[in-house]
């Protein structure tokens, strides 16, 4: 037993200090696409994408980062249009509408609502969580996502978020997956099961919007059929920092916008 | 691929039956339906040295049922449920015809007794785990046997595919099992290019191995953790989940995703890795040297080994006549590895070292497997960046002509072999029909409580290393 004490402390600390201090892997990530400013003569870009999360209206062209699975062909077919976002901690928001680059105007409002809406749950959890995770029809690799947030690099537990086995411990829900019909119950029972306040976070952008499985007679197209959608968080997976920054902003310790709160 | 094809099913069953017995791998049986109203076609995969073969039979149009498989070959227990679920179709004197991938009532329990209860276990499980429903029956600590219900993740992967342009193939491949996305996209692109009749360039098949093994070091170090966390080992779930972090942090600074995607193309790959080869051999090397010290470190634990030995143990018999793939049959004595013996990109100039004979089958067994190819995987790693680095400027894609045709194409995943039967048509996919190493192997489950008991239950779980997602496509 006594090599793993000395294995146990042969690297040092290698958690990350974010979100008190910024990250250079976090920074680093490459994130979901977006338009850029200015846009050339706009023919066929709308079939570029597999999942058709690039509409054009008036001339204005934007990506519906809740649908993008982050393949890239947008951005390596035309440069000038599209571009990566940097950084993992988004594309988080409140509303589905709000994964919209750039946003749709009339979405304002109801931005407002939903933060106003978190905020009193957020207040009452009192940025203590146990969280349960349901898989409802991923293709395995949220879980490893979701997992590696209790390794030792990113370190849950650090900033009281745990992971719970009963929905009734339970405060958040993390809901990965396109929605699959065969889960559609037991997602539902398990939603149902929680108390009050609770918090649901779609983790990735199947679970946003069935990404690829969207048109599948097999899933919802989205977890939000099933259960109320407070968090969602695309990413085709996502990556750890953004499943972290989803439930930092879940307790109310960041906001949406990245700030930390008081 | 030797397509043949048999008037009547008997006759196509008799003849499968006899090159089974002759040494061929069943591989997999599919049904298909060109069209509504059309009659459906079954096709029985055979691994033979070298290729995959299909042996093809039409039903007449209208058929309610056939002579089922499974009696005369085992393997294609569940290949028939599906069957079944998909079509309609009774395969006549399956011994188990229920529901698979759509839900049904559950089975009336196995065993009767006194005492005996059923302990549901899942779908929604402990832990952060895919949803898979495990049905214990038992008298308390015993594990008499098992059911399994893998409907609750079912998402249509397959009937997805129809329509698809061959890019958009590849980016739904890649998510049919996401801890094998590179495998998944290999098997996919493998039967791509066979149809186009495309060559893939060497420098672009020495990429597609480097994240080929990565994905393989990943996967097994992902196993390792969970059975050291199953043994409460603390510090050693802490240290191999940092390893298995480090690895997917280099394939993000490789290619920008941690799980390898959007590498493999029809033709070749997108990208060089963005670390240069001196880089990449610094990082292998020092991956290496921390992995192999920490797996050295663990199996010398005898409170974590206790756990493993004779745990799960499947029998080389069973491992034979199911034929088992990737380390669940390497462990138990079966061990046909597509890199060694229907190898594929830069494979056949790497030489894999052929598995080590091991013939225990149980827990233990299965993890040394890992270790061993884990070892492999860093060997390949040195040689692929050495020749990779001489290739330096080589064009990474040769153009792969849409073609009409069907073809077979298979990797070797973490999991073992990967078997992609694709159709095109058009420029489109007319049909494709994935099958994972996870659909395979998982229905051994059944056969390995051997007088295990309730708490060797996550490490039987942890040590066959599946993924729901690929069983349940």
């Amino acid at each position: 037993m006594s090599i793993w004490v000395l294995r146990g402390l042969r690297d040092g600390v290698v958690t990350t200090r974010w979100p008190a201090r910024p990250d250079a892997y976090a920074d680093a990530w490459r994130g979901a696409a977006r338009p850029l400013e200015q846009s050339e003569r706009l023919t066929d870009i709308t079939d570029l994408c597999p999942t058709g999360a690039i509409t054009v209206t008036d001339g204005t062209v934007r990506v519906d980062q809740g649908r993008c699975i982050l393949c890239g062909r947008c951005v390596a077919e035309r440069p000038g249009v599209f571009a990566w976002s940097q950084g993992a901690t988004g594309p988080a928001a409140l509303t589905r509408e709000q994964l919209i680059i750039p946003e749709l105007l009339e979405t304002d409002a109801a931005i407002q609502a939903a933060c106003a809406q978190l905020a009193v749950k957020t207040r009452a959890l009192h940025r203590s969580v146990h969280v349960r995770h349901v898989d409802a029809g991923s293709d395995g690799s949220e879980e490893w996502e979701i997992q590696a947030l209790l390794g030792p690099v990113y370190d849950i537990h650090r900033l009281g978020v745990f992971i719970t086995a009963s929905p009734r411990h339970a405060d958040v829900l993390l809901v990965t997956g396109a929605g699959s019909r065969g889960m559609s119950g037991p997602l539902r029972t398990t939603y149902d099961g929680m108390p009050d306040p609770k918090v649901v976070i779609a983790v990735g952008t199947d679970a946003v919007s069935g990404g690829l499985l969207r048109d599948s007679d097999q899933t919802t197209g989205g977890v939000s059929a099933t259960v109320p959608v407070d968090i969602w968080l695309a990413g085709s997976p996502p990556s750890p920092f953004g499943i972290l920054n989803a439930l930092l902003i879940a307790v109310g310790y960041l906001t949406p916008e990245g700030r930390r709160s008081r | 691929m030797t397509m043949i094809t048999q008037p009547d099913v008997l006759a196509l069953w008799k003849e499968l039956e006899s090159r089974v017995a002759a040494g061929d791998r069943f591989a997999g049986l599919f049904a298909a339906r060109a069209a509504d109203h059309n009659p459906v076609t079954l096709s029985a995969h055979l691994a033979t040295a070298g290729d995959v073969d299909t042996l093809e039979v039409t039903l007449p149009l209208g058929a309610t049922g056939y002579p089922a498989l499974t009696p005369r070959v085992g393997a294609a227990f569940w290949y028939e449920r599906v069957i079944h679920d998909q079509f309609g179709l009774v395969p006549e004197g399956h011994p188990r015809l229920a529901p698979l991938l759509l839900p049904g009532d559950p089975l009336p329990r196995h065993v009767e007794g006194y005492g005996m209860f059923t302990i549901p276990h899942g779908p929604v499980r402990s832990g952060v785990m895919e949803s898979i429903e495990y049905l214990v029956e038992t008298p308390g600590e015993a594990i008499p046997h098992l059911n399994m219900r893998v409907f609750y993740k079912h998402r249509g992967v397959e009937s997805r595919f129809t329509g698809l342009s061959m890019p958009d193939g590849v980016l739904l491949a890649e998510r049919a099992e996401g801890i094998a996305s590179v495998a998944h996209a290999l098997a996919f692109c493998h039967a791509a290019e066979r149809v186009a009749g495309c060559e893939v360039p060497p420098a672009a098949g020495l990429v597609r191995v480097l994240h080929a093994e990565l994905e393989r070091i990943a996967n097994h170090l992902d196993v390792a953790v969970r059975l050291a966390d199953a043994a409460g080992l603390a510090v050693a779930t802490a240290r191999l989940a940092l390893h298995k972090e480090r690895v997917m942090r280099l394939v993000s600074r490789m290619c920008g995703s941690r799980f390898g995607r959007g590498v493999v193309v029809p033709g070749g790959v997108t990208a060089l890795p963005r670390l240069s080869p001196a880089d990449l051999r610094a990082e292998f090397d020092k991956l290496a040297t921390q992995v192999t010290a920490e797996a050295a470190a663990l199996m010398a634990t005898s409170s974590f080994l206790d756990r493993l030995r004779g745990t799960g143990p499947l029998t080389p018999e069973r491992a034979r006549t199911h034929k088992a793939l990737g380390p669940i049959g390497k462990a138990a004595g079966f061990a046909d590895d597509n890199r060694l013996t229907r190898p594929y990109d830069a494979y056949p100039d790497l030489a894999v070292p052929p598995a080590r004979a091991h013939a225990a089958g149980d827990a233990m067994a299965r993890l040394r497997v890992r270790w061993e190819e884990v070892d492999s995987s860093f060997g390949l790693l040195r040689l692929a960046t050495d020749q990779l680095a001489e290739r330096a400027g080589d064009q990474l894609r040769a153009w792969c002509e849409p073609a009409d045709g069907r073809a077979l194409g298979w990797a070797e995943a973490p999991q073992g072999e990967v078997l992609y039967d694709l159709s095109l048509a058009g420029g489109r996919i007319a049909r494709c029909h994935p099958r994972s190493a996870s659909f395979h192997n998982l229905v051994l489950m059944h056969e390995v409580f051997a007088g295990d008991i309730l708490t060797d239950f996550p490490f039987i779980e942890a040590s066959f290393g599946l993924s729901v997602a690929g069983v349940a496509l």
